[in-house]
């Protein structure tokens, strides 16, 4: 694995859909550093022999039977929906 | 030069459960839309998924129908993404620990495109990579300014099956999908219905000069929906890419989508674009340890087409054409093996029921389960011919009308007067007179044309008006011939 210290906090920014200013694109761009530099510690550690962990929570099969339960009506789930028609969810074209 | 092609397939199958994978809503299609809907599904702040354990064990059992290695410990994934298909703006997936790995499947040779079975190769064998299990999006429908979108089949229970880039044509990866889909209905592990969208395919296809080892650039072409345009789609992208490296250009690797009106692909997004999904463990599920399950998941594993076509064909004596018409079709092959229980002659049941039983069908516009003869009833019929009461021929007669009346075989046979006639004095008689009124070929005959014998047993069936048992009148004509 390549372990870069520095971030592109413009990409990442993009990938989760933020809109930051040069002033916090800077201070992220610190922040977001010291937290790699951390990680990168604890990449050094040997982890050899050590079971992956999925989940900080030692249990498993927290599982569900295949029983219906009851659904919203259309019109409890489209109450939040600025925009509705023929009960779909209206939003802007998606072009693809 | 020639160039081959290379082709692998991401295959997405809906699975049968009653309800959705992380919710109680229901796993139903074509209800009115959003009334499918809870907080789960919708992707509310603060809502919490449980997976349905009905489906993973789906998964498990696809996997082990295919010969994939289950893994002992499984677990969910975030996949990152903004659409508004996935309001929650990821889809809960498996990436590193998904639930099957490896396994393959061996395509049928009625799997191929009627128009190609030239093309068949016998026996190949595609293996698989991975299987697994995510939530479907919803549906978006496009209109003119603006696009809707119906939760309904947000959060159903999606399977993905990846294969290796093992196949190397158009009509390969047509067969292969018929065989898989066949496979997945044994299992009812999916409907599979790929007009509902429960079966979707993204295919990943390059060329390469032959005889060169590295592969060349990859065009995903993504979201096919029926099989048969997945075969056109490849067959255009093949031709597009050859046509472009024999004129000395070079190919991108990029998404395309297939346009089946205009019957060509189209670039979608190019590399410039490449998604970063930054996959990490779902922290609101645990992993699954399936050992606690698979050998309860292992006794559902039902006998596989392929192997079913074998049986046919090896301890019913089945022909190879008949057996693959049989299995191809889950249910008609059960009603087969209901019709045979008590009979000797399997071939002959085979036989009617693939020429006459599904002719009426086909005729009546109507299924297999829906067939008005019970397949027990098709058995007595064939036991009728088995005992010389009838002969095949007039079974064929009958058959008809137990479809049309619904009445049994023997009630039909008395009422017509169709009775083979097996006794030996009248037959007897019936060859004599024959024999009398053909003194020229009777003669031709004992000068050693013994193949005129057949020419008289025709006459002393068309005495009997049908009736007599050809075998005995062959028999019987021999014995007064001194042959």
């Amino acid at each position: 694995m390549s372990a870069p210290s520095s971030i592109d906090v413009g990409y990442v920014a993009q990938l989760a859909r933020l809109k930051l200013s040069e002033e916090e694109t800077r201070r992220f761009q610190g922040q977001l550093e010291q937290i790699v530099r951390y990680i990168e510690q604890i990449r050094r550690l040997d982890v050899a022999g050590i079971e992956p962990t999925a989940h900080a929570v030692d249990r498993s099969n927290v599982t569900r039977d295949d029983a219906a339960a009851p659904s919203l009506s259309s019109e409890e789930a489209l109450a939040n929906a600025p925009v509705r028609a023929n009960g779909l969810f209206m939003v802007p074209k998606v072009i693809e | 030069m020639n160039y081959e092609a290379v082709i692998g397939l991401e295959v997405h199958v809906q699975l049968r459960t009653r309800t959705k994978m992380f919710c109680g809503c229901e796993n139903e299609f074509g209800a009115a839309p959003n009334t499918r809907t809870c907080p789960v599904c919708l992707g509310l702040p603060g809502a919490l998924p449980t997976p349905n354990h009905a489906a993973i064990h789906l998964v498990a059992l696809t996997g082990l129908m295919l010969g994939c290695e289950i893994a002992p410990r499984c677990k969910f994934d975030r996949k990152s993404y903004f659409y508004p298909d996935m309001p929650k703006n990821y889809q809960i997936s498996q990436y590193d620990l998904p639930t099957c790995r490896g396994g393959g499947l061996e395509i049928m040779r009625e799997s191929y495109p009627k128009d190609a079975q030239k093309k068949v190769v016998a026996g190949r064998y595609i293996r698989l990579v991975r299987i697994h299990l995510e939530e479907d999006v919803a549906k978006s429908f496009h209109f003119e300014t603006a696009s809707g979108i119906d939760f309904n089949r947000a959060g159903t229970p999606l399977m993905e099956i990846v294969t290796m880039p093992d196949l190397r044509s158009p009509e390969e990866a047509f067969a292969f999908l018929s065989t898989l889909k066949l496979v997945l209905l044994y299992g009812g592990v999916s409907d599979a219905d790929m007009e509902k969208g429960q079966l979707r395919c993204d295919c990943n296809v390059s060329v390469r000069p032959v005889g060169q080892e590295e592969l060349g650039t990859k065009v995903e072409i993504k979201n096919m929906n029926s099989i048969s345009g997945v075969r056109r789609a490849l067959a255009y992208e093949i031709e597009r890419q050859t046509e472009m490296l024999r004129g000395g250009g070079r190919l991108t690797q990029e998404t395309r989508r297939w346009d089946e009106a205009a019957g060509a692909t189209f670039a979608m997004r190019g590399k410039e674009m490449a998604h970063d999904y930054r996959y990490f463990p779902e922290p609101d599920l645990l992993p699954v340890d399936t050992a606690a399950w698979l050998d309860d998941v292992r006794r559902r594993v039902p006998e596989l087409p392929l192997a079913r076509k074998r049986r046919f064909v090896e301890m019913l004596k089945v022909s190879d054409s008949n057996a693959g018409v049989l299995v191809a079709d889950c249910a008609l092959a059960d009603w087969f093996e209901k019709a045979v229980k008590d009979v000797t002659n399997t071939q002959g049941v085979a036989n009617l029921v693939v020429n006459d039983l599904l002719r009426e069908l086909g005729a009546a516009g109507k299924g297999v389960t829906e067939s008005p003869v019970a397949p027990e009833a098709l058995g007595a019929l064939v036991a009728l011919t088995d005992a010389g009461r009838i002969s095949s021929s007039q079974a064929k007669e009958v058959f008809v009308e137990m479809f049309r009346t619904g009445r049994a075989a023997a009630e039909i046979v008395t009422e017509r007067g169709l009775e083979q006639v097996s006794d030996a004095g009248a037959i007897g008689k019936l060859c004599d007179e024959v024999l009398e009124g053909n003194a020229p070929i009777v003669v031709q005959i004992r000068a050693g044309n013994a193949k005129a014998v057949g020419n008289l047993v025709g006459q002393v069936m068309k005495l009997s008006k049908g009736k007599a048992n050809p075998a005995m009148v062959n028999a019987v004509l021999h014995r007064k011939l001194g042959l």
